[in-house]
């Protein structure tokens, strides 16, 4: 039969077609919120005003878009819920994401004011000894934010010392140094609350930290989890728009299963035959 | 060539990263984060090595008109671009020698350098991560096939958790009722990522763990050499 | 005899008021209290006070080190507990007063505590870990040792190392280099190491059959150790003219520059057998798709849970999380390597003894053991 065997570059046209597709026309298929995101949803919910919480982004321009939602519905978030944001970065390029998000993100908030409730104190090399030394003195590590400003100018960060004043860290990772290196220090040494955002491949490797012990308090993976996450924040974003083309390109590879197990099976009764 | 020496440098530094874990007391953690920044200093200067690396072996194939060396043309163009661009103008939180280009700012809206990492090198990095989405397909439509009872029982469970992830998914059993509500497919997704596949990935990774711990012991005693090029 | 009572206790009475007063101010809770933290290195100092202080009005906590008080932190509200973190501590006794302040800031009442911080010698919550770790010690030292007094240690065939010679002489044979992959991680990644292990042994072989070997590397450091390793084991074949210094090179830092490298690299040499073995992360699926389009035999191994599906459904061979660990011990057959393998087996059965009893305990809910490795 025909398509015992498929050129894989038909895989790839009608990959293409599926994912672009949906995202010029969107399909609007219903979203329906987890457990996963209606957790760390929770966590930020129930925090209390003014408190100091970090967003670390730990993740380049190739995982943007799953990452890239995430911090945005989160900043979003804590903003509403009156939090001070600091920005962290453990990836050199996360530093640059931390401040496409806020320009971003101030074009729909007015209220969010840089060195007020906004602050990007930049990238650190080191990742574990980086966190580590923030449990000790968290201004000797950033003595000045990322426009090279000193911590001492802004306001919102002078009951800052270490990393036990945030009421929680969210760590939006795609490897390391990332998410592992906060539950391990901030969490584990520290007990401050983590809260992860994973690529959608690396999620199932987080699973286990959330558990009894709440190694993780909270983990969104991969682009479902950060639409769910932007549903609930009442925001429309990238992620949401995603969640069509994916489910799309989902089907088309169920299909191609399908396809090639009734090719494998045909072509298996021929042989037997 | 001597191992005498490395083996006892690892010897100590292995032993000294194993027992400040569990002792607070000063110096301990002190000397592990002096350690720590030690590697970090080290791997910046041995970059320069992996520089000398890559521009020797380019060169090399451009001199003797290599096969593909007019690609070898484009890699250094594309690094020393980069390299003088950051050298003069900087990046958008440090000034370079020619000072914070305002004028190249006013002209093409940010640094030469931040410009072409936004609209060239961000873009080349989506555009590699996004052939993932190709060859997940055809690794699928060629490794997901029912030849066995396994296979065909990580077919079904790919499928129901493919499934799950989407809306799609989540609209084709919208329709039972709570009591059923465990035939949900995000919900029998999600039992399949938390308990089979964690059980999985745990055994795995402790599996890993005491891969590392072995491997570990064997370096830190020096049983092992071959990493530094040495047979025992 | 009740008379008796009586007396001794009218005359005693004020003794046992006293002893009473005197109980009742040994084990009453301070409603302010600072103590040193346990398990630490001497610079923490934990402060806690009741919840009906924080019902009262705004709580400030101010330090002193000597007799001058200073404001150390505003508390938030709902806040029942500060660690104070100071690197500076140095053994002596630090001060604190916590001020109940009413909305208006003026101050309703005041506590004083003071604690001197210790540095601990040994941190306690660690002990499950030293434990487990001792016992895996010397398990791997007592089969080391067996091994190195003769003792016969039977290993597992691993599919992936016994067709290490194949692909290679497959290579030979159709003229076509070796490709090895070291992973995208630098060396202070076990992965990494154990790669590279396998990389000497391999390069043996190349040697032996004359084939070209190929390594792009991720790292700098990576690069140094992956020359050192290959120059050495063509040495060690007896081949050292067959080394290519050029043939082992740096391509680029970033994770999806290299697996473009690599894949040029693919399809431009068309290797007849690809190792892909070290720390790999999302490029994996992009690389072994690609060599596996080129036809080259591929044999892959990563401690990574989640690249694992991506190599096992492109890869002819997998070698799985521990699997790559063993490979250096696997391939060289040396006694004691062998014996140190059986040690970590060892180690697996008490984990899986611990889990099967953690359970059984837990089922019929007795925590003791959960909670002794809860730190």
């Amino acid at each position: 039969m025909k398509f015992t065997f498929i050129d894989r570059r038909w895989i790839f046209l009608l990959i293409l077609l599926g994912v672009g597709l949906p995202l010029i026309i969107p399909l609007g298929f219903k979203l329906e919120v987890s457990p996963d995101a209606q957790m760390v949803y929770d966590v930020i919910q129930s925090t209390n005003e003014n408190r100091l919480v970090i967003v670390s982004f730990d993740y380049d321009p190739a995982s943007k878009p799953e990452l890239h939602p995430m911090g945005y519905a989160i900043i979003k978030h804590a903003i509403e819920k009156k939090h001070k944001v600091v920005c962290t970065a453990l990836w050199p390029m996360g530093s640059q994401m931390a401040d496409e998000i806020f320009h971003n993100l101030q074009k729909e908030m007015p209220e969010l004011i840089y060195g007020e409730n906004f602050i990007n104190l930049g990238y650190k090399v080191g990742g574990m000894v980086t966190i580590q030394a923030m449990g000790k003195d968290m201004r000797n590590v950033y003595p000045k934010d990322a426009s090279g400003k000193s911590i001492d100018d802004y306001p919102m960060l002078n009951n800052m010392k270490t990393i036990k004043d945030f009421a929680y860290v969210v760590s939006l990772s795609a490897g390391t140094p990332g998410l592992k290196d906060w539950i391990m220090v901030a969490k584990d040494k520290y007990g401050v609350s983590v809260l992860g955002g994973a690529t959608a491949v690396s999620t199932p490797a987080f699973k286990p930290y959330v558990n009894d012990q709440k190694q993780l308090n909270g983990l969104l993976g991969g682009l479902k989890n950060a639409a769910e996450y932007e549903y609930l924040v009442g925001r429309k974003g990238t992620a949401t728009a995603g969640m069509d083309a994916q489910s799309v390109a989902h089907l088309l590879i169920i299909a191609f299963i399908v396809l090639g197990n009734i090719a494998f099976f045909l072509n298996y009764k021929k042989v037997k035959e | 060539m001597n191992y005498v020496l490395p083996l006892i440098i690892t010897f100590l530094a292995g032993l000294l990263m194993l027992v400040s874990e569990f002792i607070p007391h000063k110096p301990f953690e002190s000397l592990v984060s002096e350690l720590e920044i030690w590697f970090m200093i080290i791997s910046g200067f041995a970059i320069v090595l992996g520089q000398i690396s890559l521009l020797k072996m380019n060169i090399f194939k451009i001199k003797y008109k290599s096969e593909g060396w007019k690609y070898c043309i484009v890699t250094l163009s594309a690094f020393f671009i980069m390299l003088l661009v950051g050298i003069l103008w900087g990046t958008e939180s440090q000034a370079g020698l020619l000072g914070g280009g305002e004028r190249i700012i006013q002209s093409i809206g940010e640094k030469p350098f931040d410009y072409i990492f936004k609209y060239i090198y961000q873009h080349l990095m989506a555009s590699m991560f996004s052939l993932l989405a190709f060859f997940i397909a055809s690794a699928a439509y060629r490794a997901f096939i029912a030849r066995t009872l396994e296979s065909a029982l990580l077919l079904v469970s790919a499928i129901i958790v493919m499934l799950g992830n989407t809306s799609v998914g989540t609209s084709m059993t919208s329709f039972l009722p709570q009591s059923l509500n465990f035939l949900h497919l995000p919900n029998i997704s999600k039992f399949i990522m938390d308990y089979p596949n964690t059980a999985g990935q745990r055994a795995i990774i402790i599996g890993a763990g005491l891969g590392i711990i072995g491997s570990s012991l064997r370096v830190i005693l020096g049983i092992e050499r071959s990493w530094i090029g040495g047979k025992k | 005899m009740i008379m008796w009572i009586g007396e001794y206790m009218k005359k005693n009475v004020f003794v046992l008021l006293f002893i009473v007063v005197l109980l009742c101010f040994l084990y009453a809770k301070e409603e302010f209290r600072v103590y040193d933290l346990p398990n630490d290195d001497g610079t923490s100092l934990q402060l806690e006070w009741d919840k009906s202080l924080a019902d009262v009005g705004q709580i400030e906590i101010l330090k002193s080190f000597d007799n001058k008080y200073f404001t150390l932190m505003q508390i938030p509200d709902n806040v029942f507990q500060f660690t104070d973190t100071d690197s500076s501590f140095s053994g002596k006794t630090i001060y604190y007063r916590l001020d109940v302040k009413n909305k208006e800031g003026e101050l309703i009442n005041f506590y004083k505590a003071s604690a001197i911080p210790k540095a601990q010698w040994f941190n306690m919550q660690k002990l499950p870990l030293l434990i487990v770790l001792l016992i895996l010690s010397f398990a791997i030292v007592y089969f080391i040792n067996s091994a190195k007094r003769g003792k016969d240690l039977y290993i597992r065939r691993i599919n992936g190392l016994d067709a290490l010679e194949e692909a290679v002489g497959r290579s030979t044979e159709m003229g076509k280099p070796v490709l090895f992959v070291p992973g995208i991680m630098d060396l202070d990644d076990m992965q990494t190491i154990a790669g590279l292990t396998i990389l000497g042994k391999l390069a043996e072989k190349t040697a032996e059959y004359h084939c070209r070997l190929i390594v792009p590397v991720s790292k700098s450091m990576v690069l140094s150790a992956a020359k050192e390793v290959v120059k050495t084991a063509y040495m060690q074949a007896g081949y050292p003219d067959e080394y290519q210094d050029n043939d082992i090179f740096y391509l680029t830092d970033d994770q999806f520059g290299y697996v473009a490298g690599l894949d040029g690299i693919i399809v431009r040499e068309k290797p007849a057998a690809n190792f892909l073995l070290g720390c790999f992360y999302a490029e994996s699926l992009i690389v072994a798709e690609t060599g596996f389009a080129s036809g080259a035999i591929q044999t892959a191994g990563t401690a990574e849970p989640s690249q694992l599906p991506f190599f096992v459904a492109s890869c002819d061979y997998t070698l799985i999380g521990e699997e790559l660990f063993a490979a250096s011990a696997y391939l060289s057959k040396d006694p004691q390597q062998l014996g140190s393998l059986k040690g970590q087996d060892f180690g697996k059965l008490v984990i899986i003894l611990l889990i099967i009893v953690g359970v059984v305990l837990e089922i019929f809910g007795i925590s003791v053991l959960k909670d002794f490795f809860t730190f």
